[in-house]
């Protein structure tokens, strides 16, 4: 049937309004399970990982169902260590945290907050999800080709990664670039539906800066993404090709040039960071002034400093390659913008300080996460311009140093940001209350672990200790720091085992919560208080009228302390 | 549905949505495109001139064919959009037939090209400006075949008479990407062509 | 939090060191603060029976300066670290003081290949000498290496000499260091470079100069050597 306005009829059959659903919501909660169930594979794979390196080469429990060549009776050989890095890196970043962040809450509340009833292009939307789902699914199967999956590390450094002499891995690394491109073009759909809906479909008297916050880091991270990804997917055009065609782009025999891979891997890599954080951080936003009970300090003065940083994004990607073999001369100019990229961050957090200041603080489960993102993430941010001091790089590049400190950015952001999402609008999308109680003891239990599990990865870091090794135990001078290592291990199994806290309150209350009302957070944004819970086919039953900014908590001279947007002041809270 | 009609009032119309959707699409297209471009600028200036031996074996005519013809090709399409904004159906059919027939010579030239090429010796794997010029050319071809397919799509549609119903902007947007097609050529064509 | 690092005996070590304690003290401080006054704000603004929250946007003037005077001060303390790092920066990157030893070092999957010029000066002699996974140098001297590789990407990392510096396939990469300290020392490879990267394991043994001398004695025996070096 022809879309007309947006006004497509509600499906009635299984398939069409489960599976292959046009509904945005639909779509929203698909991308939601996805995120999680890879999330489920990382968090194993990083389990592995841990075990392996506090106690090297011996049989890891719950490893022995893998099958050989990859394990043998629970022992993982370095070749699948190498894919287990590689994996985990690819899955968090492209198949958890963009999933989860822009493709689960994106959908689900872009349209619902700027007052549309679907996105601009339904089906373009279905077809984005899917075209993840046999990213993930290509991903997955590449470990069982012959010679196992990727092992080059989730940057895939050339020319380890452009000729398969190099790590015997044959068609495993192909499938991974196969995945990322699919993954890439899914979000670039993603990326064109976000932007066009969001400047062609807002509601009468949603202004540009009436968004919720969360809106504008949603097109921030598509432009940016959009701006970024396109040299990547050149540059992966041409590793396929090095591999399997035996061109030579990467290839110094053959006239190619390895660092260009980096150049391309980092021209990206800097931005995605950005458009994984953005929407973590607007979740933030959205949450802070609910459970403060007032607006958020510096609306504008966010929205400008996010654009800065995106804009600063594309210009600091070379501090991946301080030690890499480029010009010393361009490498301090790079070292001064990267430092300079804090500036804006500050200015974001510093709002997010001053929000706090003046309230009615409710410590609710979202806001405790809301809380405990701003606190971890603020670790991740400072320890940043270590690695930006081009000096200091030199000796910490490589190092535990750096997981520890890009852990401490997309940790806060994708996880603990994550679940402040979650438990924030999961009535809103399931119509259900998630329980508090279980809600609290997640929290506590995840940002307690997650320090234990990353800040002595800082202290291993400055002791020199190289990311990427397979037995520690191999050099003398980490020997004194294994005891570290195993209370990290342990640290991170009780990271992952209390995450079971949170799969059981998500299932249990999406049958068993208690029923949400339409606005239990007594929140202003239109998904809140002009859409009814769960919202029905088209959101709104009628088409709301926007009167003022998203966040107004708490005015002079009203009745209640919260003001719907759709609301105008004076009149009565419908 | 009255809620639908309600929504339809200040939904925007399925033109400007299109149209965006096709820019942003485009933006997207730029930025690999111009990776490519990049790249290989950046390689071929690195390289220091030794390139050039081999860029001269590039059939320079059959290039400038190509030119003219997808240029060509992109009036032809406008006039297509301009028939059609006239509600004059037929010559809009047949400028949308011969914007076909233009994207199948620019293939057949490019056929042509490539067997010569390989025939002479000169594949992907002997050198990387023939590496970089069979992928840029490869990967424009493909997009080439895409905008046949997208106008072939519409040439059926104006046969059976079903472009006419609110649809017919969609030339507009096939359009706006046949307009990149012919740009992506505009840059690749000295770069790969002219520059020995 | 530099206790942490391992022991320091390049010369310029000790300039990497103080820019890592001197972005320590400044972001530990700032880091203090920040939490601080989170918690302190938590509390102090916990939601109490009858106390409504103020309504205070934070887009006007003066509030706008909550926010920019103390990303000013950020700016500040930013570019601070930038000098002191381009200094630092300069010292090991820049100008490469005279050396008095030169070796090339190529990473191999899964290896070191040493190679020493030989008392004609020149790679690729006869008399050169091609150690695997050992690297002998004089103490107080300073010592130029050549890194390349055979393969894939390797990273030359020497943990007590600050010394990092990524082998290009293809490329020569020239990094120096002077060794403060006799002692034996690894060598580790900081880049993956395969399923073995984990066993590049190298040795810096920094000799005496009297050691030294009698190393290069024992490897290059002096009549031997004269007769090369005039072949060549
Ligand atoms: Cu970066
Ligand atoms: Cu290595």
């Amino acid at each position: 049937m022809s879309e007309h306005g947006n006004g497509h009829a509600e499906p009635t059959s299984f398939l069409r309004k489960y599976v292959f659903s046009i509904d945005h919501k639909v779509i929203g909660k698909q991308y939601l399970f996805l995120s999680l169930f890879m999330a489920l594979f990382g968090g194993l794979m990083a389990y592995y990982m841990r075990w392996q390196l506090a106690w090297p080469e011996t049989a890891i429990p719950g490893a022995g169902w893998i099958p050989e060549p990859m394990a043998f009776g629970g022992i993982i050989p370095p070749e699948f260590y190498n894919a287990l890095i590689t994996l985990h890196g690819t899955i968090m970043v492209f198949f958890v945290g963009m999933p989860l962040l822009l493709g689960a809450l994106g959908n689900y509340l872009v349209p619902l907050m700027i007052g549309a009833d679907d996105m601009a292009f339904p089906r373009l939307n279905m077809m984005s999800f899917w075209t993840i789902t046999t990213a993930s699914l290509v991903l997955m199967a590449s470990f069982f080709v012959e010679g196992g999956a990727a092992s080059a590390g989730w940057t895939g450094y050339a020319p380890l990664s452009a000729d398969p002499i190099h790590t015997g891995v044959g068609w495993g690394l192909n499938l991974w670039i196969m995945a990322l491109a699919l993954e890439f073009t899914s979000f670039l759909m993603g990326g064109i539906n976000f932007l066009t809906t969001v400047v062609t479909m807002r509601v009468p008297g949603m202004t540009m800066f009436r968004l919720p916050l969360m809106v504008w880091m949603q097109i921030t991270a598509a432009v940016l993404f959009m701006l970024s990804v396109g040299p990547l997917i050149a540059g992966a055009i041409l590793l396929l090709l090095d591999r399997t065609v035996g061109t030579g782009f990467f290839i110094p025999e053959r006239g190619g040039d390895p660092l260009l891979w980096q150049h391309l891997f980092w021209f990206f890599g800097h931005p995605e960071v950005y458009v994984v954080l953005l929407p973590g951080l607007g979740a933030i936003m959205e949450i802070l002034p609910v459970f403060t009970r007032r607006p958020i300090f510096g609306y504008k003065t966010i929205v400008y400093s996010t654009i800065v940083a995106g804009a600063l994004s594309f210009l600091v990607w070379a501090h991946h390659m301080f030690v890499s073999g480029i010009d010393p001369q361009i490498v301090m100019p790079f070292s001064i913008t990267t430092i300079l990229i804090s500036v804006p961050f500050a200015v974001i957090i510093f709002a997010f300080m001053a929000s706090l200041w003046g309230g009615s603080i409710r410590f609710t489960t979202p806001m405790l996460f809301a809380i405990g993102t701003i606190v971890t993430f603020i670790i991740g941010g400072v320890t940043g311009i270590f690695n930006g001091s081009a000096p200091v790089d030199i000796f910490i590049h490589d190092t535990y140093f750096v997981v520890a400190h890009f852990h401490f950015t997309l940790f806060p952001d994708v996880f603990l940001g994550g679940f402040a999402a979650l438990y924030f609008w999961f009535p809103k999308m399931f119509g259900k209350m998630m329980n508090e109680t279980l809600g609290k003891v997640h929290f506590w239990w995840t940002t307690i672990t997650f320090n234990m599990v990353f800040i002595p990865m800082f202290l291993i870091g400055a002791g020199g200790h190289m990311r990427r090794i397979y037995n520690p135990l191999q050099y003398d001078f980490l020997k004194p720091m294994q005891d570290i290592n195993i209370f990290i291990t342990w640290s991170a199994v009780a990271l992952l085992v209390g995450q079971l806290v949170f799969i059981f309150n998500f299932f249990w209350s999406m049958y068993r919560g208690k029923k949400a009302e339409d606005n239990p957070w007594e929140a202003t944004t239109l998904e809140w208080a002009a859409a009814p819970t769960p919202p029905p086919h088209g959101n709104f039953e009628t088409v709301p009228t926007v009167y003022h900014g998203p966040y107004e908590y708490s005015c002079p001279g009203q009745e209640t302390d919260w003001q719907p947007q759709h609301v105008e002041k004076g009149s009565v809270a419908a | 549905m009255s809620e639908a009609i309600a929504m339809t009032e200040h939904q925007p119309t399925h033109e400007v949505k299109g149209r965006m959707g096709m820019w942003w699409f485009l933006a997207s297209e730029i930025m690999t495109f111009g990776g490519f471009i990049a790249i290989y600028v950046l390689y071929r200036m690195a390289s220091g001139g030794a390139w050039s031996s081999m860029a001269e074996h590039v059939s320079t005519l059959m290039g400038t064919i190509n030119t003219v013809v997808l240029l060509t090709s992109s009036l032809t399409i406008v006039k297509a959009y301009e028939a059609i904004d006239k509600q004059d159906r037929k010559s809009a059919q047949r400028f949308l037939l011969i914007t076909l027939i233009l994207a199948f010579a620019f293939l057949g030239v490019k056929a042509i090209e490539y067997a010569t090429e390989i025939s002479n010796g000169y594949t992907p794997l002997t050198g990387i400006f023939w590496s970089f010029y069979f992928v840029m050319t490869g990967l424009h071809g493909l997009h080439v075949v895409g905008g046949i397919v997208a106008i072939g799509a519409l040439y059926i549609m104006a046969i059976r008479g079903t472009l006419w119903n609110g649809t017919q902007k969609r030339v507009e947007y096939i359009g706006l990407y046949w307009h990149f097609v012919d740009i992506v050529w505009i840059f690749l064509f000295p770069l790969l062509y002219l520059s020995y | 939090m530099s206790d942490w690092f391992p022991k320091n005996i390049s010369t310029f070590g000790g300039d990497i060191d103080s820019v890592f304690n001197l972005i320590f003290w400044i972001v530990g401080i700032g880091f203090l603060l920040g939490e601080v006054f989170i918690f302190y704000a938590l509390f102090r603004f916990r939601r109490r029976e009858g106390k409504k929250a103020e309504y205070v946007n934070g887009d006007l003037w003066p509030h706008v300066g909550w926010l920019i005077i103390p990303a000013a001060i950020i700016l500040v303390l930013d570019l601070w670290i930038d000098f002191a790092g381009a200094k630092a920066y300069d010292r090991i990157k820049g100008d490469m003081p005279i050396s008095d030893v030169v070796v090339k070092v190529d990473g191999k999957q899964f290896n070191w290949i040493i190679t020493y010029p030989g008392p004609d000066g020149a790679f690729g002699t006869e008399d050169d000498l091609i150690l695997e996974n050992e690297l002998h140098v004089p103490v107080n001297k300073v010592v130029k290496v050549l890194l390349g590789s055979k393969d894939v990407i390797h990273s030359f990392f020497v943990p007590v000499l600050r010394l990092k510096q990524d082998m290009l396939p293809g490329r020569e990469i020239e990094a120096w260091f002077e060794a403060t300290e006799t002692g034996r020392y690894e060598i580790a490879c900081a880049e993956l470079c395969g399923y073995g990267h984990y066993t590049m394991r190298g040795f810096l043994s920094v000799h005496s100069e009297a050691e030294y001398a009698n190393w290069l004695v024992e490897r290059w025996p002096a009549p031997e050597t004269e007769a090369d070096g005039q072949q060549k």
